[in-house]
């Protein structure tokens, strides 16, 4: 093993890291080595137990067995503060910024003796400028874009000289050019010295930015390699342990019009989203249509409008030429434009309710499950069976809860519940959110067959591999403005970066 | 009908100290929900700090014990509904419910040796040299200790949740619990506290009430004034000045209409009787027709630890 070579001058070792809860062994006898100054890739599939891991070495998790050294002495955090007193430092995911306090409020929550407001202020914009984040310590979170979110967390880990940096699927919400910016900044910060320990999904950025990655398969580590010197497919494999089939297609004209949005605007319902503002588009039959941009541009106010929950303030909505603003959601079913939001759990179904009832949610007009105010129980839950065959859900049966199921597998069973009711026009919102490879590769497919099949097809997502992968032709959502569709065919990245950033181009440039 | 009775001043001093009992309750509940837990037992921890109160203050003859021990029997009560909601997760609006109906019930058990005794009076502190200011020296200086005690705990709420450490742990907590809790902030400590501070302010705001304001021992003698409490604090914004502000204009109304109704004005007197609740609805629905400002994030939310 590489491991044992490399423990001589390590900045930390994990050695048989194992940690079991009822019913899975998350990490089993999990070693590995972190050098001073190296970005090390964690990398596996959802459930390969990487959170389990990055917890334990952040305190928030103890685990069953093993041992850990930093700096060749022995390392036992027993909560984060130990952890970040040692010199560890983690960049979430998600869950760990406060939107009603301001950036400087923020930042004192994550260190141990913050100075006074006003020195902290001044040391926020000392670091933000060094490192070339800009960032106002007066500003309120809950208002900034999600690039600017981020910074906040680097920051917060910056202002205490971490020896070890975390990041936890840092990019999963940045345009390309500020996934350049943060790739300098971790650049700059291992020529210091630091190391960083860094989970991603974007198998080309690891490759980027990595020197080492230790892959991790159902709590094990499987293997360790030199990202550089694999490919992505290559790299894919090794977490997925299988050959990795890849959605295709065959190209088809494009038809009629099927759904158009002329001049939408909406303010958002809720407090810190983003209102949709002059919104044009029209989709056709055979084609999918790709809606890029950052969480929080409109996104799920534009889903909202589209299915029926949220009515247009202004412009029109038309499908198949007949103005639907003024429809219901369930009327608009019944015409064949179905929806699946992004939130699986509580919004696309109800995680207390078995997979039939959610089955019955959406699916009651077109699939004539309901009779005369009886719900016709019989026919339900084949119309879940028939999902749960179709889309390979794996689950003991239909009367388990949706709640019950993994992201993946429920992801499946909520795509396949509209795909299996052939809709004119779908529209989707992150269809593979923390979606396995697998499970997302056989997801595309299914809305690839069903634009082959005439339907229009709307994905809206943050990846963009995925949308370069499947759709016809490419827009982007910045604050609530929807950038004129071009063809997907021969787009470069930084064309797909000025649309997603929109006005906010000057200040990624700075 | 004779306005001419009305004595601004007076009105104006007994604003206070019909303010004081809501003033205390909704600082208390304005630090509980800060942290991120609605409890609805307001009234019944008001109603047990009044019979408890009024029994210690009656039997040692001195009021501020009184005041002492309910502010105890009131953060006791509380912990009863913190142990439920936070460690047995309960549904926090549910135990909220119950506990003031239990409340209710036990205060009414308690009180009953109590019933048609009269309280021990507390001494009024005229506050030297301030008191002789003209006008504004029987208005606001010549009060009993607790008119003064609110006042410095709304001071003090407001100096630790907007100045100190602790006070943006709690409001960080209130805000995002999972994000406290990735931190390394011990979430269900911080409610506890909080909910303990709810309540001993509940119990010594009941305590004003069968102490100071009747003063005797009377069943169900809190009529309420738990709930106006629960709506000034979202009246307030969760901000403990504009708390202030609110139970002061509540406890205004409530006196203003007692006097009209004593100067024979030709209103009905159940409208006048009425007019205090009436205006704190109509202010809580134009307040929310302006959006929920400034509820904390994770308000009512359940949290478990995600490990």
């Amino acid at each position: 093993m590489t491991g044992d070579m490399r423990q001589g001058d390590a900045l930390m070792t994990l050695e048989g890291l194992t940690k079991a809860y009822p019913g899975v062994v998350a990490n089993d006898q999990v070693s590995f080595s972190l050098l001073p100054g190296e970005v090390h890739a964690l990398l596996g599939e959802n459930g390969a137990g990487k959170s389990t891991l990055v917890k334990m070495i952040y305190g928030l998790v103890k685990p069953d067995a093993g041992q850990m050294t930093l700096n060749g002495t022995d390392f036992t955090p027993v909560n984060p503060a130990a952890a970040r007193a040692a010199g560890v430092a983690m960049v979430f995911q998600h869950f760990s910024l406060f939107d009603a306090l301001s950036v400087a409020e923020n930042i004192a929550l994550g260190m141990d003796n913050p100075p006074n407001t006003r020195e902290l202020a001044g040391r926020i914009r000392e670091v933000s400028q060094a490192y070339g984040l800009p960032l106002d310590p007066d500003r309120i979170v809950g208002d900034l874009s999600a690039g600017e979110r981020q910074r906040v967390e680097i920051i917060r880990c910056l202002l205490q000289n971490p020896k070890l940096l975390i990041m936890d699927e840092p990019t999963s919400v940045l345009t390309p050019q500020e996934v350049e910016i943060l790739f300098k900044t971790l650049r700059k910060l291992t020529s210091e010295g630091t190391s960083i320990l860094y989970i991603s999904h974007k198998l080309e950025e690891i490759r980027a930015l990595c020197e080492h990655a230790t892959i991790l398969r159902l709590g094990v580590v499987v293997d360790t390699c030199d990202p550089r010197e694999k490919s992505a497919r290559e790299l894919a494999e090794l977490m997925v342990g299988d050959t990795l089939h890849v959605p295709s297609r065959d190209p088809a004209e494009p038809g009629e019009v099927a759904l158009s949005l002329s001049g939408v605007s909406m303010p958002s319902p809720s407090e810190f989203g983003t209102d949709l503002r002059n919104v044009s588009l029209e989709v056709r039959k055979g084609e999918v249509l790709g809606i890029g941009g950052v969480a929080g541009n409109g996104q799920d106010e534009l889903l909202a409008v589209i299915s029926g929950e949220a009515r247009a303030r202004e412009g029109s909505i038309t499908l198949a030429g007949d103005e639907i603003n003024i429809l219901s959601p369930s009327a608009r079913r019944a015409r064949g434009l179905l929806t699946a939001p992004e939130e699986r759990l509580g919004h696309s179904a109800a995680p207390e309710m078995s997979l039939t009832e959610n089955a019955l949610l959406t699916g009651s007009v077109r699939e004539k499950l309901v009779d005369r105010g009886f719900l016709r129980w019989n026919k339900t839950e084949k119309f879940a069976r028939r999902i749960i065959e179709a889309f390979d859900v794996r689950t003991p049966g239909p009367d388990n809860a949706a709640g019950s199921l993994s992201g993946g597998n429920l992801q499946k069973f909520v795509i396949g519940r509209e795909v299996l009711q052939n809709p004119d026009v779908l529209v989707v919102n992150q269809p593979t959110w923390g979606v396995d490879a697998a499970a997302a590769a056989s997801i595309r497919q299914s809305l690839l067959d069903l634009a082959h099949k005439g339907a229009a097809v709307i994905v809206i997502s943050q990846d963009l591999d995925e949308l370069m992968e499947i759709s016809d032709r490419f827009t982007a959502l910045n604050e609530g403005r929807l950038a004129r569709p071009v063809s997907t065919q021969g787009l470069s990245v930084e064309e797909i970066g000025l649309m997603m950033g929109g006005a906010e181009s000057d200040e990624v440039a700075a | 009908m004779d306005l001419g009775q009305i004595n601004p001043l007076l009105l104006l001093a007994s604003l206070m100290v019909a303010a004081t009992p809501i003033l205390l309750a909704a600082i208390g509940e304005a630090v509980v929900e800060k942290s991120g837990v609605l409890n609805l037992g307001v009234e019944g921890m008001m109603i047990t700090g009044a019979v408890v109160g009024f029994a210690i203050g009656v039997t040692t003859g001195a009021p501020s014990i009184g005041f002492v021990a309910a502010a105890v029997a009131g953060a006791a009560l509380s912990m009863l509904f913190g142990v439920l909601v936070l460690y047995l997760k309960s549904n926090q609006v549910a135990t909220g419910l119950g506990l003031t109906l239990f409340g209710l019930g036990l205060s009414a058990l308690i009180g009953k040796p109590y019933e048609g005794i009269k309280a021990p009076t507390m001494a009024k502190w005229e506050i030297p040299l301030l008191s002789d200011i003209p006008v504004l020296g029987p208005i606001m200086f010549r009060h009993d200790p607790m008119v003064y005690v609110s006042l410095i705990i709304v001071a003090l709420t407001w100096y630790v949740l907007t100045r100190t450490r602790a006070g943006l742990i709690l409001r960080g907590v209130g805000e995002n619990h999972n994000a406290a809790h990735a931190l390394g902030y011990k979430v269900i400590r911080v409610r506890l506290m909080a909910i303990a501070f709810g309540g001993a302010c509940a119990g010594m705001g009941g305590a004003y009430i069968s102490l100071v304001r009747v003063p005797q021992w009377v069943e169900g003698m809190t009529a309420g004034a738990g709930w106006i409490a629960l709506a000034i604090v979202v009246f307030a914004s969760w901000r403990p000045w504009r708390v202030l502000l609110g139970a002061y204009l509540f406890g205004g109304i409530s006196v203003l209409q007692l006097n009209l109704q004593a100067a024979g004005v030709p209103i009905p007197v159940e409208i006048l009787a009425m007019s205090p609740y009436l205006i704190t609805i109509l202010v809580l629905v134009v307040i929310s027709l302006r959006g929920n400002h400034g509820a904390p994030g994770s308000l009512g939310r359940e949290f478990h630890a995600t490990h």
